[in-house]
């Protein structure tokens, strides 16, 4: 019941909002997508690349003085463990594999964080595909040691200088460019958001991170089952590819966490199921910030990965439907929760990942429950919003 | 029968021109229209400008920004054109991305544009289907036509499906490209005016995307039943201080009048 229909919606949300120009492109990757993805052939290069190269599994850690802390078991997913540092990689992976298999030669993202531009600069190099890579110019500061990696995985880094200059800018310009370019790119979307099949794509990639937390907890406690997912949520990928497996388990309460910026009240927020209500971003029908006449509003993150003033489509239903809850996060919390996870555990996460961590002090959590955070990344590359911020 | 429709059943070589409303400034967009009909364009697409316009090209892009921190918004625009049919006489097509207009309310919309006397709407990013199904008995009942994009990578069943469902006329954007890419007419842009002539649609045609100028206008409307002109246009008017006569020119060079 949380797939995407036959036009790509869950419920009203969803769909495939683009211009004519782009309608072959969308049109040939929807018709090819599900059979790829499920094809012996792509199942075996994709799992020996997420084993032999990402190097899954992720390891399932029990944060002993989190734990007492909270009063609960909690349990971390370290996604910041994967080759680059985030859980980006899984999802590039498997498009690229499917880019390779549709013949295209070269290959666009847009990237907030850089997480996911690193991810993608990646898996060119390893498979020798030119890569373009969008990123707005405000987070080309404040996250310049990806831009360093990304140039020297090889791709080129082209700034978006639209807007605010972050994620939403660069998404723009990247579908213009495919729109320049329609036979041989291939544009290699970082999350669950997008036209139709992208959203239900992406979740499918990232899904591989339920899976192995259902395997690794049954091996731990007997259980398949947590009491909690949580996860933070920009687009939402590695939200809905913690949630995935799950989605069919009532008993399994699923918390995303949205950056709230200053806070949901400040209009400096980038929290857009708490503000946000409905309309048509990159093509998909969601909740997304905007004014009055339909204009999509700047968001404000301190995290540049959550700076996005949309949502997944699949996220959207989940809040609609209750299956899912999302929680609004502030830059102070999340700060809080990078210095409390690295001093009690030893783990340095990335700015987004913190807003996952920081739901902890929102839960009613009881000693019996078993409580899984995604941490979706390391910190490495918010060094310099750190060293600011906690005076090191 | 809309102002358009009478408009492609007399005349041929057609010149259409698309401003961005609210741009260079907020109150231009009665003064640009009454410029574009002295000067003999023969119909006017009016930009309502959006925070995100993805098929959009820098040009088009930047006089939507300024125009939105002028103030421009639908409901403004609205009232601007409240009296535009005591003066201009053109066909009116309005030109702009989905949300906006479904934050509007689409049949309140339709309704407004009914009542002003517009003609046609161009929405790049409403699907076809969302269209067929939800919308399209709206528009037909009050005469307006919904305008289809077709592109060179448009298959021939699609374009058969959009020339179908045409009140107005099809779109034909140039080229791979957003709005305002320079190009002058390459051999692969005929073959492709040449293999869509050749379908023998119903629909009459204006092309679109990259014409900027008397030799891609004339080349373009050995093809099609016209052209399109956007951000050779904004570029322009962005640095006019004299709006009618710097469009009279304008147009007078791109029809290669002396
Ligand atoms: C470490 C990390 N976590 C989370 C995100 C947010 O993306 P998503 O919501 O798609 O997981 C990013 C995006 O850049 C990221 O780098």
């Amino acid at each position: 019941m949380h797939q995407p229909n036959e036009e790509g919606f869950y419920g009203r949300f969803g769909g495939a909002f683009i211009p004519e120009m782009l309608i072959p492109n969308i049109e040939e990757l929807e018709s090819k997508y599900l059979n790829i993805i499920s094809s012996e052939s792509f199942q075996k290069e994709y799992h020996r690349l997420l084993n032999d190269y990402a190097g899954r599994p992720s390891p399932l850690f029990k944060a002993e003085r989190l734990s007492s802390k909270y009063g609960a078991n909690i349990w971390l997913k370290r996604e910041d463990l994967n080759h680059t540092g985030s859980h980006k990689l899984n999802n590039t992976i498997g498009q690229i594999l499917l880019a390779k298999e549709m013949g295209r030669q070269r290959i666009i993202a847009e990237t907030g964080a850089g997480q996911h531009g690193v991810a993608t600069a990646t898996v060119c190099a390893l498979m020798g595909l030119q890569c373009v890579v969008y990123m707005g110019e405000t987070d080309m500061e404040r996250q310049a040691p990806n831009v360093a990696r990304m140039r020297m995985l090889g791709a080129e880094v082209r700034p978006a200088l639209s807007g605010n200059r972050t994620l939403k800018d660069a998404t723009n310009e990247a579908l213009r460019d495919w729109i320049a370019n329609p036979t041989d790119t291939f544009y290699l979307i970082g999350s669950v958001v997008g036209p139709h099949p992208y959203p239900d794509m992406v979740a499918r990639l990232q899904s591989v991170i339920s899976s192995e937390i259902k395997q690794q907890l049954k091996e731990k406690i007997g259980t398949e089952l947590p009491d909690y997912v949580v996860a933070c949520v920009g687009g939402g990928s590695n939200a809905a590819g913690s949630f995935y497996h799950f989605l069919d388990n009532p008993s399994v309460k699923l918390i995303g966490t949205e950056a709230a910026g200053l806070g949901v009240d400040s209009g400096e927020t980038a929290a857009s199921i708490a503000c946000g209500d409905l309309g048509i971003i990159h093509g998909s029908m969601t909740y997304l910030m905007q004014s009055e006449d339909g204009q999509i509003t700047e968001p404000y993150s301190i995290s540049a990965g959550l700076d996005y003033p949309g949502i997944g489509p699949l996220h959207a239903w989940l809040k609609d439907c209750g299956r899912a809850d999302y929680l609004p996060v502030t830059d102070d919390q999340a700060l809080d929760a990078v210095m409390e996870l690295t001093r009690l555990e030893g783990i340095i996460p990335a700015l987004e990942s913190a807003h996952a961590l920081a739901a902890l002090v929102m839960l009613p959590l009881k000693s019996s429950d078993n409580v899984v955070v995604t941490v979706s990344g390391r910190g490495d590359k918010d060094m310099k919003t750190y060293m600011e911020r906690f005076s090191l | 029968m809309n102002r358009l429709n009478k408009l492609f059943e007399t005349r041929k070589n057609l010149l259409s021109i698309y401003f961005t409303a609210g741009f260079p400034n907020l109150n231009d967009t009665l003064v640009i229209l009454q410029a574009l009909q002295d000067s003999g364009v023969d119909f006017m697409e009016i930009g309502m400008p959006f925070s995100d316009p993805l098929a959009d090209g820098p040009v088009i892009q930047a006089s939507s920004t300024a125009a939105l921190n002028n103030g421009m918004s639908l409901n403004l625009l609205f009232e601007q054109l409240q009296t535009v049919r005591q003066t201009i006489s053109m066909p009116l097509v309005l030109m702009g991305y989905l949300n906006p207009v479904l934050k509007f309310g689409v049949e309140k919309f339709i309704q407004k544009c009914s009542e002003i006397g517009v003609d046609g709407v161009i929405l790049p990013d409403l699907p076809f289907e969302l269209f067929n199904r939800e919308y399209r008995s709206m528009f037909e009942s009050k005469g307006i036509s919904n305008i289809f994009l077709i592109t060179p990578q448009t298959p021939e069943c699609r374009l058969r499906m959009l020339d179908e469902a045409s009140t107005g006329f099809l779109y034909m954007v140039s080229s791979a490209a957003v709005t305002g890419a320079k190009s002058g007419i390459s051999q692969s842009q005929i073959d492709y005016f040449e293999r869509v002539n050749a379908l023998n649609l119903n629909s009459p045609r204006m092309v679109g995307f990259g014409i900027s100028d008397n030799e891609s206008f004339k080349q373009v409307c050995k093809y099609a039943n016209g052209a399109i002109i956007g951000s050779a246009f904004i570029r322009m008017i962005e640095k006019s201080s004299d709006i009618p006569g710097d469009t009279a020119r304008f147009i007078n060079a791109i029809r290669g009048g002396k």
